[in-house]
């Protein structure tokens, strides 16, 4: 197999496209260097020059406002030119024209991409054909990974937990089809937490989850009992309709976040969330809005990841 | 006539690979009229015959491939009869059989009879046409199998595609079977692949790829020996890809079922690993399983649970791969690298080199009905001389097929074929 397309011959980060196979020390000086931006994101000035006259192109195959605005801002923050570009895969003649638009892309002096696609594996195509010294950064790809994501989770639970090594974190929803989930595993595993657990009926959450090291849970009371933090997964619509799922009140009623059920988790479990949430299908509002829930504070915190992991890769 | 009955022609201190006799000896080969007159002595007459020296080399019965496409008509800018069957000589094989998925598909005996006039024009391998067996392979009609069996179809298939009414499948196992028709279908339940790109494994769960389970093979080879035992049909398992399909045939067999199977070259030899950062090159139909599935096979193809080995050739344009993996159109080209890779799946398991070369010669004849893949006197003289030594490497510059997509590009390869000689008329040589 080849080398990790991530990393360059010195084991530095070259693109960030997954989190599978990257050396903990890079997730750490990831995690640290957002540190000092928080605070950025806090003063009167919000702009530091780290990119100034570098260009960040955000290419979205696939919608998404939230997260887009999110990378928008980040790259504003470091004072990078930012240009966004929505690409309806249906009228881009579908993927002849992905490497096409790359190219030209490229040509317009790009220096890094943030890409979501609705395939997985797309971004590792895309880095596959650029030429040396134009990053990509994986902003969610199909189901595979969403790295960013997963980062700023590893930075909320660093902020509550201060340690990852002594944490059980319950992972919850629809795991089969999250690329959030592929990601915070593979984060979780690299950073030392003991006991990963994935949670949801077996349509999400098949068996085969084992192998990627973590314990397998069909029901919720079992899952929680005693984790430290809980990550919620977003259930899309179209789980719903039968396929995989009877129905969202069944969904809620057996996997649904609420108070009840957080009570068996520690005292002081965290409760994560990606976000958009569907109150009252995966959680409960009352537990989306209580003392225990940081859905608001990893908002935050994303900002100043994604500032991390360019600025990391902008002036590496 | 495509192959005329040639002068004769002589191939001289090679060493001859009987894969119906299992054994290995030095002896020239005499050709005369397009068929093998002698092999040992030289019978007298022949001293102004034209002569192959085959010093060094090895001289086996031209390789009998179960399934190239080679995408005529419909996909010219994938493929072309001349590209490929030049390939196909390139790659010692000198009778191949072409799957009907082509546009339109071969269901209609004027397709089949221009295919084999056009292969014949081109002199080079003997083209099988495999008819569809549903019309247009939509899976709903039976196709005029008589008037295609005229035409020159050897057996009877849906290539990739299903027959998702299992009804439909049994008319057209029993309309066959009233004319003892082959039919060859590769198993796997469409519902259960619906949309699947990788085998349900580790790799998938963990690349994101959605993926096609095992039971999706296992379910339908439960179905095909079911409706195979009670139609009477011949049925032959097409490109098995896991352990439990191997178990199935030797089960079907163990109870008397008449049945054969194969399986592609590039699954006794890769995994799902080998998808690697989502190489597109890896994506293959069926997938490519666990090692557990690949060991499986290997042992299977050496024991002769699996009676053949074949390229499933399959030229994909580069366009249709430099996609994301579940994009990507699957398929790789093969039909250059099937007698190197038969040669290392031999020596890497420890198959006698006459075994190794019946997957590729006798046995897949045997199937076709066909009397070649023997070296003998008496036999078409459909020959492959091969440099057991030499060593080359895969790449664009190497492949003289259009499809240049394989997963083992630029890995080196051992064994290369030097001449080929089909109806006794050298059609091929490469310089050593």
């Amino acid at each position: 197999m080849t080398r990790n397309p991530q990393l360059d011959a010195h084991g530095a980060l070259r693109h960030l496209l997954s989190i599978e196979g990257l050396p903990r020390d890079v997730l750490v000086n990831i995690l640290d260097t957002a540190r000092p931006f928080v605070s950025v994101t806090e003063r009167e000035v919000k702009k530091v020059p780290v990119l100034r006259g570098k260009s960040v192109f955000n290419l979205f195959f696939e919608n998404s406002t939230r997260t887009r605005t999110t990378f928008e801002i980040a790259a504003k923050r470091l004072s990078a030119d930012v240009i966004n570009l929505n690409i309806n895969a249906s009228s881009a003649s579908k993927g002849e024209s992905l490497l096409d638009t790359i190219s030209n892309l490229s040509a317009m002096d790009a220096d890094m991409f943030v890409v979501r696609h609705a395939q997985s594996g797309a971004p590792f195509l895309i880095a596959s054909h650029l030429r040396e010294g134009i990053s990509v950064i994986n902003a969610g790809d199909g189901r595979h990974q969403h790295p960013t994501q997963a980062l700023l989770d590893m930075y909320t639970i660093r902020h509550y937990k201060q340690s990852f090594t002594g944490l059980t974190v319950a992972i919850v929803g629809d795991v089969l089809h999250s690329r959030v989930a592929r990601s915070q595993i593979h984060a979780l595993s690299i950073l030392g937490v003991p006991e990963i657990r994935v949670v949801g009926p077996k349509t999400l959450v098949p068996d085969s989850f084992a192998r990627m090291g973590v314990r397998v849970f069909h029901r919720m009371e079992e899952a929680l009992k005693g984790v430290d933090v809980v990550s919620m997964l977003r259930l899309q619509n179209e789980r719903m309709d039968g396929g995989l799922l009877p129905s969202a009140q069944e969904y809620y009623k057996s996997y649904g976040l609420t108070a009840e059920r957080l009570a068996l988790a520690k005292p002081d479990a965290i409760v994560l969330h990606p976000g958009p949430m569907n109150r009252g299908v995966e959680i409960e509002s009352s537990v989306a809005d209580g003392s225990q829930s940081v859905i608001l504070p990893q908002v935050t915190f994303g900002i100043a990841v994604r500032m991390a992991v360019m600025s990391i890769l902008g002036v590496g | 006539m495509a192959h005329p009955a040639a002068a004769p022609l002589v191939i001289q201190g090679g060493t001859v690979i009987d894969p119906v006799g299992c054994r290995e000896f030095k002896a020239d080969v005499t050709i005369d009229g397009g068929i093998i007159c002698a092999v040992g002595r030289v019978p007298d007459g022949f001293r102004d015959a034209r002569r192959i020296d085959a010093t060094g080399l090895m001289v086996c019965p031209g390789l009998v491939d179960l399934s190239a496409r080679l995408r005529e008509p419909g996909y010219e800018y994938k493929a072309t009869l001349e590209s490929e069957l030049a390939a196909a000589v390139a790659g010692g094989v000198t009778s191949l059989a072409c799957p009907p998925d082509t546009d339109p598909p071969l269901d209609e005996p004027g397709l089949v009879e221009m295919l084999k006039y056009r292969a014949q024009t081109l002199a080079l391998s003997r083209v099988y046409p495999i008819g569809a067996l549903t019309q247009g392979l939509g899976g709903e009609r039976i196709t005029e199998m008589a008037e295609l069996t005229e035409a020159g179809c050897v057996a009877f298939s849906q290539a990739d595609h299903p027959v998702t009414d299992t009804r439909v499948l049994m008319r057209t196992m029993q309309y066959a079977a009233s004319f003892d028709f082959p039919v060859w279908l590769r198993p796997q339940d469409p519902f259960l692949a619906r949309g699947g790109v990788a085998h349900s494994g580790e790799v998938a769960t963990r690349l994101g790829l959605s993926g096609i389970p095992v039971c999706a093979e296992t379910i339908a080879i439960d179905t095909l020996v079911t409706l195979a035992r009670l139609t009477g049909a011949r049925l032959h398992l097409c490109r098995l890809s896991s352990a439990h399909a191997v178990e199935q045939v030797r089960a079907a067999r163990a109870s008397g079922l008449d049945i054969t199977c194969d399986v592609a070259i590039h699954h006794v030899h890769l995994c799902d690993i080998d998808i690697g950062y989502f190489d597109s090159h890896s994506h293959l139909v069926p997938p490519l399983r666990s090692v557990r599935d690949r060991d499986a096979l290997r042992a299977a193809l050496a024991d002769g649970t699996i009676d053949a080995v074949c390229s499933d050739h399959t030229p994909v344009d580069e366009d249709a791969k430099q996609l994301p993996f579940g994009e990507s159109e699957a398929g790789a080209t093969g039909l250059e690298l099937l007698l190197p890779l038969t040669l290392k799946w031999a020596a890497e398991h420890s198959v006698d080199r006459p075994t190794a070369l019946a997957r590729i010669t006798c046995d897949p004849a045997r199937i076709l009905g066909l009397p070649a893949g023997r070296i003998e006197a008496g036999a078409t003289a459909d020959l492959c001389l091969f440099d057991p030594l030499e060593d080359w490497v895969v790449g664009p510059r190497t492949l003289v097929s259009q499809g240049k997509n394989t997963p083992f590009s630029g890995l080196p390869m051992s064994g290369r074929v030097r001449h080929t000689i089909v109806g006794g008329e050298p059609v091929f040589s490469r310089a050593g």
